[in-house]
């Protein structure tokens, strides 16, 4: 049944990719479709077998070469079940929307088809993030890493009618190969010092690697912290955390549900999941673990500040994706994998709605991002306006405190705020009051959309809103499916994930030696731990309320006399500007140097002077020895003869 | 005694009656007998190659060691017996069309296949020297052979004059080690050097009997008289010239290095690298000017040559081994080549200038397909044979220190392909042009697909070749 | 013994510089017949060695038969070898210069300023082959020889002249069909009932 699941998209894609003209453009997309949902179930009936041990199903033999043997097989275990419902059910859902969503496209001109190609992206998409999660060895995994990368380029660049959506594309590739280069360096390095890529072997060596030392870039290091530092690179660069994160707020010139689908719920959180995946090695690894926690707790932050002041719909979305990717790492970071995982789960669901939500609007829009236009579409669109409220509540964090009453997010976002207080570390205590006030920030972005969409006076275009209409019920089904998700995962899996049943349930697939006393902490904090989540919603959400519904000229007001830091933040703190001087420019200017001068000057020039000036030289002169005359062909081999006699007399000596 | 002798020499005897028969019946016929000549000379060759292939076992000497019929001399017999056949036949239709088809041509093809023959079985310098002569004489004559033609008389003659300064020098080397070893004897010889080392002045024999040889392989510096030669002959004859007596006067140069001098190899191997070096070049820079497609090949051998030499300069088995698979590649190919170059014609006549292939892509594709897989393999493009047996030929040469040399074959190779490609690129991006109009026929074509077929599909094992090749360098280095 | 040396060396001398001449020649009949000379002075080396057959024969065959044909196709061609010659001029000083250093460098290769280095079996070597002088005659150890050590040779020299013959005549002979010969059969067979007619003729009418 895994193989299934595993093949059943690759199958999809191959067969709409290059089989649409047999099967037509319904038919790959019903194809394509029909297959996710089948895996989707599947993964649902595997969801709930239990398997205590990691169970592996071989599929076949792979890489055999000198010590390396890898074979391409699936791990069963709790983390890929939990991923595996995640990346089937939303992708399931996302091929059902997009059949609606892409009926028809502005960008693509009568005749052209263009829906076979999108539904075999996604389909392969899917493929390779499956192989990704199933993966039992670091080689595999790599495979579908790249799988996914290679994927999301081709769907950021689906309108490649669009330069901007073609730089996009490969900007997201580029940042991507740093993060890459750093993940196929730490598997280098886990060959080098232990022989070894399969999962099964190296999680033994943790502690063994904890001991040894290993040079890198000319120093010593405990092997073990250059070996998890240079994975995380990797799971930085997919997980678009700060640094790295530049080309994520790009990718939304995606098509909306690939928004959904790979930079939303199930791709970018792969990082996230190579690190609970790899938490053997992470915990032995103190000094990456903080720099994780810093690292998430701040991009939670920056991304958040980010995300208060951005006027497209989509970018709003991106950069609470971001920033919720951040809670998820501090969580990592401080050792609770499962809470981490926890809120990937939930995420999934309420930033996937809330991305097919936005496409809902923007459909409705007639393809307008720009929320300065939208307003009052509460009543044009009720279904997905509700939607939209649902999944706001859950990613606010909504609930009743101290209660087992409340949204997805209010369970598993509380979580981790409480998790990385009961550290008790100096870096948990940043990621707390980092995330503290990344949860009110979080909350007034949130409703500010809402507002801003959904409330108040129409503004923008009149024809456009007189126009607004519901999207059609196959839209809509898939957000009503999320939003059972969003309502209902976090209570139901509360238990799982951070309960009493978390260690019996996710068994031996995340390291979980201390975890309990972790856990026993975590619910024990103080009681101002524990409402200061709900307090940072409330502050949020009550501003929003305040800026954009009750008195709606303050923001314009703040902006004006805060002029410096609202431009700061609107610009992204600059990362974009700062990075274009240090790396992209002086790249260009390298780039352009090795054309201009090194492969045009000297390696053309002198392999054209080679073909273009001396061989035609040594031709005539060839041509010109060939005279047609005995006695110089006779000259010649006399001339031989007594070149090769000389030669000798000079190297053997006269006797 | 003597009959054991005869009985060694078989094929031989047998080649030589059968020639002297066609001959009788040829003189006494009142017809023109050449076609039927042709037919039953070029069946012998096959059925006698066939016989050696079948029954060659081991190894024996006659004639007081002045012929040794071992398994090095077997695979050069059956290589040049098969590739002449196949010339032969390839012939007819172009002789008959030249008004050249007498029965003198298939006779004198035999005899200097039975020198061929010779000369690679010779144990001893005086053999070597007949055999050689009776090769050399043979083609001397089939060159000049459309006597009305001033270029093939003119061809004749280069080759002739040439050939007898090249016996001179050959001769020279050899009475200049009969003076300082005593001996002509391939295995005297070893055997005096074994036991005083090789007196300098033997060594200078050598590198006269190296140089005689070196004008019969065609290796630059003594290269001058192939494009003339190759260009002036009638094509059949250029086609002869570019199979069965290159692989005979390969075989005879490592016969007379290994059997006399195996003893001495970083003497001669320096003399052999730089023959190799020369010819390579030779070989690519200047081939790149010509627009005779005669010339052309003619350069090519060279080239080609250079790095058979190559593989001897290493001096080792796999050096020998390799050479051998690369002499059969390089005939193989240059029957499928040739079996095209005998049929470019245009309103009846023959046509040699490489623009006539302008496009020649949209004439005949299937004809253009086959001699564009046999151009890269020539060019040692992977993942045709041609480029394995350069691989093979590099690789043994690295493997004996000539590192250097090596890497000059690849750096020659990357110049040669430019011609190659040349012509590829006329035949499907040329300029529209009054294409060639010839139509080939059954056997021609089938030689050519064969050769180019021979040349995908022999990546899978080599056809064996490599197996014999390597029991026939084991029977020459012992 | 001495006299024997200055033979050799009267011998060898004018071999070199009548060979030498055949080259320089301007007259072709001129180097045709310092070939000769060339030829008799090597048929006295060979005296000297005791090999009076070869000797022999070198005088009547080459310099009685091959010269001597060579002497009518030198005088009977057409061939303006003064022309042929002309250009070279141009390449002696080129041409002595490399065989100069050519002969200056086999003269160090084969050590002759050192004492010919020959390997210590050679002499003994190359003497084993001739039956002793004394016991033996020219002809008795060329015959004893000729068609049973060395029957490969000698047969395969056969082949090579039967290819320089097959070769002369196709390169050569040719039958041409407007070209009257004579038919010594037809003639001998001719019959002067059957060649002639007799035709009455009237006076003053003609045919």
């Amino acid at each position: 049944m895994p193989s299934i699941i595993l093949f059943a998209p690759l199958i999809g894609a191959l067969i709409a990719g290059f089989g649409w003209r047999v099967i037509g453009e319904k038919g790959a997309q019903f194809l394509t479709t029909g297959l996710l949902i089948l895996a989707a179930v599947f993964s649902w009936v595997v969801f709930f077998q239990s398997y205590p041990e990691a169970e592996t199903i071989t599929i076949l033999r792979w890489v055999e070469s000198g010590t390396l043997s890898v074979d391409w097989a699936i791990r069963m275990d709790r983390l890929t079940q939990i991923m595996l419902v995640v990346v089937t059910t939303v992708s399931a859902l996302v091929h059902v929307y997009s059949l609606g969503y892409m009926e028809d496209d502005p960008q693509w001109n009568e005749g052209e088809s263009y829906k076979p190609r999108f539904f075999a992206y996604l389909s392969f998409f899917t493929f390779a993030m499956l192989m990704l999660v199933t993966s039992d060895n670091l080689l595999q995994m790599f495979f579908g890493w790249e799988g996914v990368g290679v994927a999301s380029y081709l769907l950021i660049g689906f309108y490649y009618k669009k330069p901007s959506a073609n730089a996009a594309a490969i900007k997201a590739f580029v940042v991507n190969r740093v993060g890459d280069f750093g993940f196929a360096l730490g598997i280098f390095g886990i060959f080098y010092m232990t022989d070894s890529i399969s999962f099964d072997v190296i999680f033994t060596q943790g502690h063994h690697l904890a001991e040894v030392n290993m040079g890198f870039l000319g120093m010593e290091f405990a092997a073990i912290e250059v070996l998890t530092f240079l994975l995380f690179i990797g799971a930085m660069g997919k997980s678009a955390q700060l640094f790295l994160h530049t080309w994520l707020p790009d990718a939304m010139e995606g098509p909306t549900p690939v928004s959904a689908l790979i930079h939303a719920a199930t791709m970018v959180t792969a990082g996230v999941f190579l690190v609970a995946r790899m938490s053997p090695l992470f915990e032995y690894a103190p000094a990456t673990l903080t720099f994780v926690t810093i690292i998430g707790a701040t991009t939670a932050f920056v991304a958040a500040t980010i995300g208060l002041v951005q006027n497209d719909i989509k970018r709003v979305i991106a950069y609470s994706t971001m920033s919720q990717l951040g809670y998820m790492f501090a969580a990592a970071g401080v050792g609770v994998y499962q809470v981490a995982m926890f809120h990937l789960f939930t995420h999934a669901f309420f930033k996937a709605m809330l991305f097919l939500g936005a496409g809902s609007v923007i459909t409705a829009m007639h393809h307008e991002q720009d929320m300065r236009n939208y307003g009052g579409l509460r009543k044009k669109i009720p279904y997905t306006f509700w939607a939209m409220m649902i999944g706001t509540l859950a990613i606010t964090g909504v609930g009743i405190p101290l209660t087992f009453v409340g949204f997805a997010g209010f369970f598993s976002k509380d979580a981790i705020i409480e998790s990385t207080f009961a550290a008790g570390s100096a870096a948990g205590q940043y990621a707390f009051w980092m995330l503290v006030i990344a949860a009110a920030m979080t909350a007034f972005y949130s409703w500010r959309l809402m507002f801003m969409t959904f409330y108040g006076k129409p503004k923008g275009d009149k024809h456009t809103h007189e126009h607004a209409h519901e999207s059609p019920l196959v839209m809509l089904v898939p957000l009503g499916v999320l939003a059972i998700g969003a309502v209902l995962s976090g209570v139901l899996g509360y238990g799982y994930f951070f309960g009493d049943s978390v260690v019996a349930w996710f068994g031996d697939a995340v390291h979980n030696h201390d975890i309990e006393h972790t856990l026993h902490a975590a619910h024990h904090v103080p009681t101002w731990v524990k409402l200061s989540p709900f307090v940072a919603m409330l502050l949020g959400s009550v501003t929003a309320w305040v800026f954009y519904v009750w008195k709606t000229d303050i923001p314009a007001a703040l902006a004006a006399r805060n002029g410096a830091l609202y431009r700061f933040l609107l610009n992204k703190w600059y990362f974009d500007e700062v990075y274009d001087i240090l790396f992209v420019k002086p790249a260009f200017k390298i780039g352009q140097f090795l054309w201009k001068k090194g492969d045009g000057s000297v390696i053309d020039g002198g392999l054209n002077g080679l073909a273009m000036g001396i061989i035609p030289w040594f031709t005539k002169l060839a041509g010109r020895w060939q005279s047609g005359y005995v006695f110089t062909y006779a000259l010649a081999m006399i001339l031989g003869v007594g070149g090769l006699i000389t030669w000798f007399l000079i190297t053997r000596g006269i006797n | 005694m003597i009959g054991n002798d005869v009985n060694v020499v078989l094929p031989e005897l047998v080649l030589v009656g059968a020639a002297m028969a066609v001959l009788m019946w040829g003189v006494f016929s009142k017809r023109e007998v050449g076609a039927q000549a042709l037919w039953a000379i070029s069946a012998l060759f096959i059925g006698v190659g066939a016989w050696i292939a079948l029954t060659g076992r081991g190894t024996d000497a006659a004639f007081n060691n002045m012929f040794i019929n071992d398994g090095f001399g077997r695979f050069a017999k059956i290589t040049m017996l098969w590739s002449g056949a196949a010339v032969l036949l390839l012939s007819k239709p172009y002789l008959e069309r030249a008004k050249l088809m007498k029965f003198e041509f298939p006779v004198l093809v035999a005899l200097a296949m039975v020198g061929m023959m010779m000369m690679v079985s010779a144990g001893n310098m005086i053999a070597l020297y007949m055999g050689l002569e009776l090769q050399s004489l043979a083609l001397y004559v089939i060159a000049a052979f459309n006597r009305d033609s001033l270029r093939s008389s003119e061809a004749g003659l280069k080759y002739f004059v040439l050939g007898a300064i090249s016996s001179g020098l050959l001769l020279y080397g050899m009475s200049l080690v009969y003076g300082y070893t005593g001996a002509l004897g391939f295995a005297e010889i070893t055997d005096v050097i074994a036991a005083e080392g090789l007196p300098l002045g033997a060594l200078f024999g050598l590198v006269f009997i190296v140089t005689g040889m070196a004008f019969k392989v065609s290796a630059a510096p003594f290269h001058m008289w192939t494009p003339d030669v190759y260009e002036g002959s009638p094509t059949p004859v250029t086609a002869l010239f570019a199979t069965a007596p290159k692989m005979a006067a390969a075989a005879m140069i490592t016969r007379i290095l290994f059997d006399a001098f195996g003893g001495v190899i970083s003497d001669w191997q320096q003399i052999l690298a730089l023959l190799a070096l020369l010819s390579m070049f030779v070989g690519a820079v200047a081939a790149i000017g010509q627009t005779n497609i005669k010339r052309l090949m003619a350069y090519s051998s060279i080239g080609h040559m250079g790095f058979a030499i190559m593989g001897l300069a290493a001096g080792s088995e796999a050096g020998v081994q390799n050479m051998l698979i690369y002499m059969v590649v390089y005939v193989t190919t240059n029957i499928g080549v040739f079996a095209f170059i005998l049929n470019m014609e245009k309103d009846g006549r023959a046509v040699t200038d490489i623009s006539a292939l302008s496009l020649y892509s949209r004439v005949a594709p299937g004809r253009a397909f086959a001699l564009l897989i046999l151009m890269f393999s020539l060019a040692g493009i992977p993942p045709l044979v041609g480029f394995f047996a350069k691989l093979y030929v590099l690789q043994a040469a690295f493997d004996a220190g000539l590192g250097w040399l090596a890497i000059a074959g690849v750096v020659a190779s990357v110049i040669s392909a430019f011609y190659y490609l040349r012509i590829i690129y006329l035949m499907y991006f040329g300029e529209a042009s009054e294409a060639l109009d010839g139509k080939i026929p059954m056997l021609h074509m089938g030689l050519l697909a064969a050769s180019a077929a021979a040349m995908v599909f022999g990546i899978i094992n080599m056809f064996g070749v490599e197996g014999y090749a390597l029991s026939a360098a084991r029977a020459l280095l012992g | 013994m001495v006299i024997a040396t200055l033979a050799f060396y009267l011998f060898s001398a004018v071999a070199v510089a009548s060979a030498l001449m055949v080259v320089l020649s301007r007259n072709p009949v001129h180097s045709v017949l310092w070939l000769i000379l060339t030829f008799f002075s090597a048929a006295g080396l060979f005296v000297i060695l005791g090999a009076e057959f070869v000797a022999m024969l070198l005088v009547i065959v080459y310099v009685g038969a091959v010269m001597v044909l060579f002497l009518f196709v030198v005088m009977m061609m057409d061939v303006d070898f003064a022309e042929l010659k002309s250009g070279m001029s141009k390449y002696v000083r080129i041409g002595s210069l490399i065989g100069l250093v050519i002969l200056i460098e086999l003269l160090m290769a084969t050590g002759y300023w050192s004492g010919w280095i020959v390997a210590d079996m050679a002499p003994d070597m190359r003497a084993a082959v001739t039956p002793a002088l004394e016991e033996t005659q020219n002809t008795i150890a060329l015959g004893s020889i000729l068609y049973t050590q060395y029957v490969y040779l000698f047969q395969a020299a056969g082949l090579v002249l039967l290819v320089a013959m097959i070769g002369a005549i196709v390169l050569t002979m040719r039958h041409r069909k407007d070209v009257k010969r004579q038919s010594i059969v037809g003639q001998i067979y001719r019959d002067a009932d059957k060649a002639v007619e007799m035709i009455d003729v009237k006076p003053g009418q003609g045919l």
